[in-house]
């Protein structure tokens, strides 16, 4: 049965210059792809020829501030010889697109829509490049190492915000110096008081025996007709 | 009077073939939209799923999914290693323990530590994942059955799967968001007793996966509604990625556990059930045997479980004991910078897949060094597996979509990240 570094060097040995390594770090083979262009051409063959049948997954990596700044990883797997293989190719930003490998594992559809939702690269050939994750319309590419954690705010009325969530007023939260939760709770407010002034203990205690007795002379309540 | 006539009931793929042909249009009718889910009971979660229908019969499916989505994979390039822990209970939400141990031990090969880990933390790892998956196929199993009409199963299901959660509560102190791994080891021992509680708990468990298989095995409701439904074959489950019970439903061999060994299971005898017509009745059937599996494993590990310590000795990696960080000095340092910078990492890119309850969930982690991951890409396996949808829904009935989603066993946490 074929090892992981004998398909290596077939590959190398079809593709020439064109592939550089392999290089090991912790048992795994990463070879690098110098032209995106060709990476469709190349899935083919490792999956025909080299029996790469499973594309476990395709990634990519924001090296921002480097050029090319980014970079496409597919994971390959083979269930014939239960060979990993992983495969790295740049793509710059200017232009940011490459060949779609649908057509050699129909599992990339949706990771090469991740890729385009998350970093903005374009897939050619892709029969549905559309966002996945993120809805349609937004205008970031959240994954990208220049766009912040906090998020950014966007544009889009009544779709969605990007804001930050307004806990800070919101009902559980206790902001320093202002009123405590027991004093903002609602229930612990009688009806008739302003909204935000705290009743006493004992007021609250006699609104709540009168509700108690009421509903006890009341009796079980009838049933609807 | 109406013309009466008998309209042929075909197999699916047929329906789908003739509908793509065109020789379907005589049927009265015309297509239509159907909105399935955001909240829709049996999209277990918030799948959506944009229907076109001809009368009852599906011509096209648009599964829209990321209405959950929370950014984990970049959250994860803002801390250190070990604070992302709790973030992978939130993953697969139903099986925390088996996404603790892929998580942490993704990492610890990037350290290059997987394999000096104690071995009774290895054990533990391994009775974890499995109680995971046991956790898992009975929540699966219990909502497929509700979802196709029986809802015994799942009261029954649910019962065992709470005894699971008080495993867990007394392992970790929480019922789901467990976090119990830690880089290099586990965030404590097993508590004193746990062993037998697990013990009396993998025979309570037989006895309710032979009960659920009563009653849905042979239930001609259920095997109606299952068999021959949502083919997959086994070409297709591997274009389209599919992997877990749903890969091996479709008849191939392959188990993380068998085929790359890691932890302690090439130590431990246990067998990979397969499937032989991809339908969602062996998708089913895989899960239950998986069950009995699972089981097999834990006592076997319980067994053989080894004493000694959890985490690794390097207090580099592992947070030293409590005790030694108050009163010395090196350990003191090593806490102190494993807390505030953590774990320093060597540069370098890897790729651990972990046999997950729902497939091969796995990290793919690229460091530049340091304490936190320069990129960690989550595959998740529902995402995987639920992008075969849009091929395998067109040709089936609307009630279908139900035992075909929950013959899938995804969970959007995962798939959305």
């Amino acid at each position: 049965m074929a090892t992981a570094p004998e398909l290596a060097d077939r590959l190398r040995e079809k593709f020439g210059g064109l592939i550089a390594g392999p290089v090991e770090f912790r048992g795994e083979l990463t070879l690098r792809v110098s032209d995106a262009e060709r990476m469709a051409e190349i899935g083919a063959f490792a999956k025909q020829e080299l029996g790469f049948d499973y594309l476990v997954d395709i990634t990519s990596v924001d090296h921002y501030g480097d050029d090319p700044r980014f970079v496409v990883v597919y994971h390959l797997y083979g269930y014939g010889h239960h060979c990993y293989l992983r495969l790295k190719t740049e793509v710059s930003e200017e232009k940011g697109e490459l060949p779609t490998v649908t057509g050699v594992w129909r599992t990339a559809n949706w990771h090469e829509r991740e890729i385009y939702d998350m970093m903005g690269l374009r897939f050619r050939g892709h029969p549905d490049l559309r966002r996945i994750l993120m809805w349609e319309g937004y205008p970031h590419h959240p994954l990208r190492k220049d766009f912040p954690l906090a998020g950014k705010p966007t544009d889009v009325p009544e779709v969605a915000f990007t804001q930050a969530a307004p806990l800070v007023g919101g009902p559980f939260v206790t902001v320093a110096g202002g009123k405590d939760t027991i004093a903002r709770e609602p229930r612990g407010r009688l009806p008739e008081s302003p909204a935000g002034e705290t009743p006493s203990p004992a007021e609250l205690r006699r609104v709540v025996e009168d509700r108690h007795d009421h509903g006890a002379a009341r009796g079980p309540a009838e049933p609807r007709t | 009077m109406a013309e009466l006539r008998d309209l042929e009931i075909k197999e699916p793929a047929a329906r789908a073939a003739e509908l793509a042909a065109g020789e379907l249009q005589d049927i009265p009718g015309e297509r239509m939209i159907l909105n399935m889910g955001p909240s829709h009971p049996s999209t277990h979660g918030v799948l959506r799923i944009v229907l076109e229908l001809d009368g009852e019969i599906i011509t096209k499916a648009m599964p829209d999914v990321g209405y959950l989505h929370r950014g984990d994979e970049k959250i994860a390039e803002n801390m250190t290693y070990t604070q992302f822990v709790p973030y992978t209970d939130r993953l697969d939400y139903l099986a925390p323990l088996a996404n603790n141990v892929a998580y942490a031990l993704a990492v610890e090969k990037l350290l290059g530590i997987d394999r000096q880990l104690p071995p009774r933390c290895q054990f533990i790892r391994v009775i974890c994942a499995e109680l995971a998956r046991i956790s898992s196929h009975l929540l699966g199993v219990g909502c497929y059955a509700m979802d196709v009409g029986a809802m015994t199963v799942f009261l029954h299901t649910f019962t065992e799967r709470e005894k699971i959660h008080n495993l867990c509560e007394s392992l970790s102190g929480a019922r789901f968001t467990t976090s119990y791994t830690r880089i290099g080891g586990l965030s404590r021992d097993l508590p004193p007793g746990w062993v037998e509680q697990c013990r009396k708990f993998c025979e309570e468990v037989l006895v309710n996966i032979d009960e659920t298989e009563t009653l849905l095995s042979r239930n001609r409701i259920f095997v109606d509604r299952t068999r021959g439904v949502g083919v997959i074959s086994r070409e297709d489950a591997i274009d389209f990625g599919l992997s877990g019970p749903n890969m091996r439903g479709s008849g191939v061999d392959h188990d993380l556990r068998k085929a790359q060994p890691y932890l302690v299971y090439d130590q431990l005898e246990f067998d990979v059930p397969v499937g032989a017509e991809g339908d969602s009745y062996d998708r089913y059937l895989v899960r239950m045997e998986e069950m009995r599996q699972s089981v097999r494993i834990v006592r076997q590990c319980l067994d053989k479980l080894p004493d000694g310590p959890v985490n690794i000795a390097d207090g580099k990696i592992a947070l030293p004991p409590k005790a030694r960080v108050l009163t010395r000095m090196e350990e003191l340092i090593h806490h102190f910078l494993n807390v505030t910078q953590g774990v320093n990492a060597p540069p370098g890119e890897i790729y651990f897949g972990h046999e997950n309850p729902k497939g091969e969930l796995g990290f793919y982690i690229c460091s530049k060094g340091g304490g936190t991951p320069y990129r960690l890409k989550i595959r998740s396996p529902s995402f995987a597996n639920l992008s075969i949808l849009p091929h395998l829904l067109p040709g089936h009935m609307v009630s279908d979509v139900v035992a075909i989603l929950g013959s899938f066993d995804f969970v959007m946490g995962e798939c959305d990240r």
